[in-house]
């Protein structure tokens, strides 16, 4: 049983990594965007449709895997775009402006998730290409079962958070993404696309996140269907950015603990369905633990982008 | 030759012309002073050149072509590169990390290589000549041609190489860094954090990053505001180091003497508008000074006589720190009268706001005290004190009453007369309350019963709501007033529709959003508001900024009016017309102390100018001669024993406000 509490959780974790992968890099931009979970939900929806199109098409599973980041990613860029678009062009107030994307996703899933069930559309046949281990067959040892039996989607979130880690950390580009987060007056006095560089963040942290959404109807639920869950994982996810002080690499560890975390409750026996439900805040309540510890520490590495929530123009006096 | 020259350069914000139709021209190898007031444009014009404003008319040219430079990257492009006062660092990065921000990978253009290679392989191929025979010959172009091909296609990879390769933050970009900063004789680690650096630090990165970028053209923008004497020394050192390379230099700065020790030309501006550009060794600071600020303009404000010195605030050795740790107040003394106008002069960021906000309560005051005389009307206090000279003193002050209420005028009484009088009780002493203000919050300011008003600089985010409509905003002040959980809007609408009817507020209803309204009527709610609490001390700052000329008039008046109630108001401005034509006396500030404090009608624009912008050896300190007593330092001593001998009563009553003080405290660390 410990086996399968550490596959499924890795394979959970995933979905808090895309999440927090995208996330990051909109708040390495100076924007905090909370419609994470409705650009999760727009992304879930895209990439079960691009599955079901790519699949009933008679690909293999390999383009069926393709069409189903590719729409994931559409539709999670495009609810990108029109946050970009609010926040970045006219200005308006991150929160609120997230918060509506989030609520706007999140009915629109729902409206989509019950329109499907009414049509009788199952992507249970279609989602096989995702659950398939990405190895092949493997062997049923423990070291294989944990780390090998995972669908693709889940390497690629790790590839994913690795590569945005790397780009942050060791190029001209991820210092120039820091430096519009920090202080968009000197990135702009320096030289950088301020603006440019902010929709790009947007557009491509939420494409990224759309994966997730994504990934969790089509592996974590094997394709069955079930509204309210992804914008729940979507609040984790952002919580995750926080918890992993704005770096994907801690991110990758990170995630791993909070989809332990968010799928122990299942695995305890002897526990009422009340108490399972109320363990559900540990990843919350470690998530405020970290904010309190940075706090105290008060390193200024560890600080949130320092220009986040807040717009830009250059002629402001 | 000219290496920049702008022509016609006009720049508006809303309403105000921050720049109009300005010349100016920058030699090759030269270093020029910008010098000006506050406000006279001069950040704004070198801001347009960097790329952070565009201009709405003019031209630019450098090196005698005309240029468009609408982002700081176009800037960049045309060699020029800013030092801005306020730095345009991240704090996060290290120095070197800052400095190599923004650069742009050197050009590599596929076609352009691809072209090079063909007209390499078409001389080889010439090169050949003519002694080979023909089979040679056509194996030895194929292969000269094959060579060149292969590499052609290997182009795309060569670049996007390069581009990984560019993009990849090698540990080896910091050894041009620091060619670059040993060729000028800086002194710098590398890999140093922006927040760990200090002050003079951070400017040598920006000098750094500027040279980095290939700046020819150099504008610094005070640079010198920030700076030890010595860092100042070093400064210049490397600055003329930089004329000798051959760059031109642009310096914005307010102090005279540093313009005539290092520039070459100083260009001046005021209000915008370019006045002229002099040879530093043939000019003097006299006659900058007049540049800069211009003929004396009579406003025709109407100036009544103070009312005398009654001491309503005593300010004595304030310091206030600074978000930088230094020291943005220093050392600052004064008193304010009850029934004068105390201008305070002084260039922008030079103490104004903290000296205020600290005597407000709402900056934390490092040392000294600030003590508020508190005339207590109703409180009559017996004087027993048969000292004559002191009781004159007193009286001239204001201080006795008949029972009646009436003011006691001793001339022309004999002394035995005064003495029968005091004694008897027929003329009756009033005690001023003193509070010590220091590390006292807005609120337990107001709770004390001090009335002290303050317009602050930043109306809209300071003084009032934007958000709020005018009733609401007259709330700020009373909702904490009446025992009901609702609020109760009858009186600040009353006091609203007050305001808006004897201050001429434009503005479509009482109801509508403070934001919404122009600069000079938000200025009249929050000034009218201010006033409406009839304030024993009223401090505005900056109150007529961005105002248009009537707007401003019913500001002065408001002002006027409030001495005439013998209000003590501070008034800090940045026209020096106005300020000598407001105010009874002039507090000058330079680098947080002061410099003088004078007589407003005797002052010149000048003098003021150079009180601004370098501290004296000796600090004047005018005060009014204590009317009708004979010499200025007795005036001095009798303010010492008036506070050695207080009588018992009076003791008495100095112990039952502290009590009541403290009473109020408690109750408010109940609520």
């Amino acid at each position: 049983m410990f086996v399968t509490l550490l596959t499924q959780a890795i394979r959970f974790s995933a979905v808090f990594l895309y999440g927090s992968t995208g996330e990051t890099i909109i708040e390495k931009s100076g924007h905090l965007n909370l419609g994470i979970p409705g650009i999760m939900c727009f992304g879930a929806v895209g990439g079960c449709l691009g599955a079901n199109m790519a699949y009933n098409a008679g690909m293999g599973n390999f383009l069926t895997i393709i069409f189903a980041i590719i729409f994931a990613m559409l539709f999670g860029g495009a609810m990108g775009l029109l946050y970009g678009w609010f926040t970045i062009s006219l200005r308006c107030n991150q929160n609120v402006t997230g918060l509506t994307i989030t609520t706007f996703g999140a009915g629109v899933f729902g409206f989509w998730v019950t329109s499907m069930g009414e049509k009788g559309i199952k992507f249970y046949k279609a989602s096989r290409a995702f659950t398939a281990s990405m190895f092949g067959a493997v062997g049923d040892d423990w070291f294989s079962t944990i780390f090998l039996s995972h669908g693709t989607l889940v390497y690629l979130a790790i590839v994913i958070a690795i590569i945005v880690a790397i780009v942050l950390k060791k190029t001209r580009t991820g210092l120039s993404l820091t430096a519009v987060g920090e202080n968009p007056a000197a990135a702009d006095a320096a030289g950088i696309k301020v603006i440019k560089y902010k929709y790009v963040a947007c557009v491509l942290g939420a494409a990224i996140a759309g994966i997730g959404g994504a990934f969790y109807l089509l592996d974590c639920t094997r394709g069955s269907l079930e509204p309210g869950v992804i914008e729940g994982m979507g609040w984790l996810a952002v919580a995750l950015v926080i918890f992993s002080l704005w770096r994907p690499g801690i991110g990758i560890f990170g995630s791993f603990i909070f989809g332990l975390l968010y799928i122990l409750p299942n695995y305890i026996n002897g526990v009422g369905f009340a108490e399972k439900e109320i363990l559900k805040i540990i990843p919350y309540a470690v998530t405020a633990l970290v904010l309190i510890v940075i706090s105290f520490f008060n390193k200024r590495e560890t600080q949130p982008p320092a220009a986040l929530g807040l717009s830009y123009f250059r002629e402001d006096r | 030759m000219k290496a920049i020259e702008l022509v016609g350069i006009t720049k508006t914000f809303g309403s105000i012309h921050a720049n109009q139709d300005v010349n100016l021209d920058v030699e090759q190898g030269e270093i020029l002073s910008l010098l000006g007031e506050n406000g006279s444009g001069k950040t704004t014009l070198m801001n347009m050149l960097a790329g952070i404003y565009f201009p709405d008319a003019g031209h630019i040219f450098v090196d005698g072509k005309e240029v468009v430079i609408k982002s700081p990257i176009d800037a960049f492009k045309h060699k020029i590169g800013m030092v801005h006062q306020h730095f345009k660092l991240v704090d996060l990065f290290t120095a070197a990390d800052n400095i190599i921000l923004g650069e742009k990978m050197p050009k590599f253009s596929i076609k352009e290589k691809a072209g090079d290679y063909k007209m390499q392989a078409a001389n080889e191929i010439s090169a050949l000549g003519d002694n080979l025979d023909e089979k040679a010959k056509k194996k030895a172009i194929s292969k000269i041609n094959n060579n060149k091909n292969l590499k052609i296609c290997a182009l795309p990879f060569v670049k996007f190489g390069k581009m990984v390769a560019f993009n990849h933050l090698s540990r080896g970009r910091a050894k041009k860094i620091q060619a670059i900063a040993d060729q000028y004789g800086f002194d710098i680690d590398l890999k140093k954090k922006v927040y760990e650096m200090s002050v003079s630090e951070k400017q040598t990165v920006e000098i750094i990053k500027v040279l980095y970028r290939g700046a020819d053209y150099l504008i610094l923008d005070e640079p010198t505001a920030v700076l030890t004497p010595q860092e100042i020394e070093k400064l210049f050192a490397v600055m003329r180091k930089m004329r000798e390379n051959g760059k031109s230099i642009i310096i914005i700065t307010h102090k005279l003497n540093e313009v005539m020790e290092i520039s070459d030309r100083v260009a001046v501006l005021r209000k915008g508008k370019f006045i002229g550009a002099v040879k530093t060794s043939e000019t003097s600071e006299k006659e900058l000074t007049e540049m800069m600020v211009g003929e004396k303009v009579d406003l025709n404000i109407e100036r009544k006589e103070p009312l005398g010195n009654n001491p309503r605030l005593v300010v004595e050795g304030l310091t206030v720190k600074n978000k930088d740790g230094g020291h943005a107040v220093e050392d600052v003394t004064f008193t304010v009268n009850g029934g004068e106008i105390l201008g305070i002069a002084g260039i922008s960021g030079n103490g104004q706001k903290e000296l205020l906000e600290g005597i407000a309560g709402l900056q934390p005051v490092e040392s000294g005290t600030i003590i508020f005389h508190n005339p207590k009307e109703n409180k009559p206090v017996t004087f027993f004190h048969n000292d004559l000279k002191q009781i004159k003193h007193k009286a001239e002050m204001g201080m006795f009453h008949y029972p009646d209420g009436t003011k006691v005028d001793l001339k022309g009484k004999s002394n035995k007369e005064i003495t029968r009088l005091v004694n008897e009780e027929q003329i009756l002493y009033y005690e001023n309350e003193i509070i010590d203000l220091n590390k006292k919050t807005p609120r337990e300011i107001q709770e004390l019963g001090i009335k002290l008003s303050f317009v602050p600089e930043d109306r809209l985010n300071m003084g009032l709501v934007g958000n709020m409509s005018i009733i609401d905003n007259m709330m700020l002040r009373s909702y904490r007033k009446g025992k009901s959980i609702f609020v109760n809007r009858k009186r600040p609408k009353a006091l609203a529709d007050k305001i808006i009817e004897d201050l001429g507020v434009v503005t479509p209803s009482d109801m509508t959003p403070v934001r919404r309204l122009s600069g000079g009527n938000v200025q009249k709610v929050l000034v009218g508001r201010e006033i409406s609490s009839s304030p024993k001390v009223l401090m505005s700052a900056y109150p007529v900024r961005g105002l248009d000329v009537n707007s401003s008039y019913l500001i002065y008046n408001l002002l006027n009016e409030q001495k005439e109630r013998n209000t003590a108001v501070v008034f800090v401005g940045e026209d020096l017309d106005v300020l000598l034509a407001l105010s009874d006396r002039i507090l000058v500030l330079c680098g947080g102390k002061v410099s003088a404090i004078v007589d407003a009608r005797k002052a010149t624009k000048e003098q003021l100018g150079l009180l601004m912008t370098k501290m004296p050896e000796e600090v004047e300190r005018y005060d009014y001669a204590p009317l009708n007593l004979e010499e200025k330092e007795e005036a001095g001593e009798l303010v010492e024993q008036q506070v050695q001998e207080t009588t018992p009563e009076q003791s008495n009553e100095v112990a039952e406000v502290a009590d009541v003080a403290e009473v109020a405290k408690e109750e408010n660390t109940n609520d």
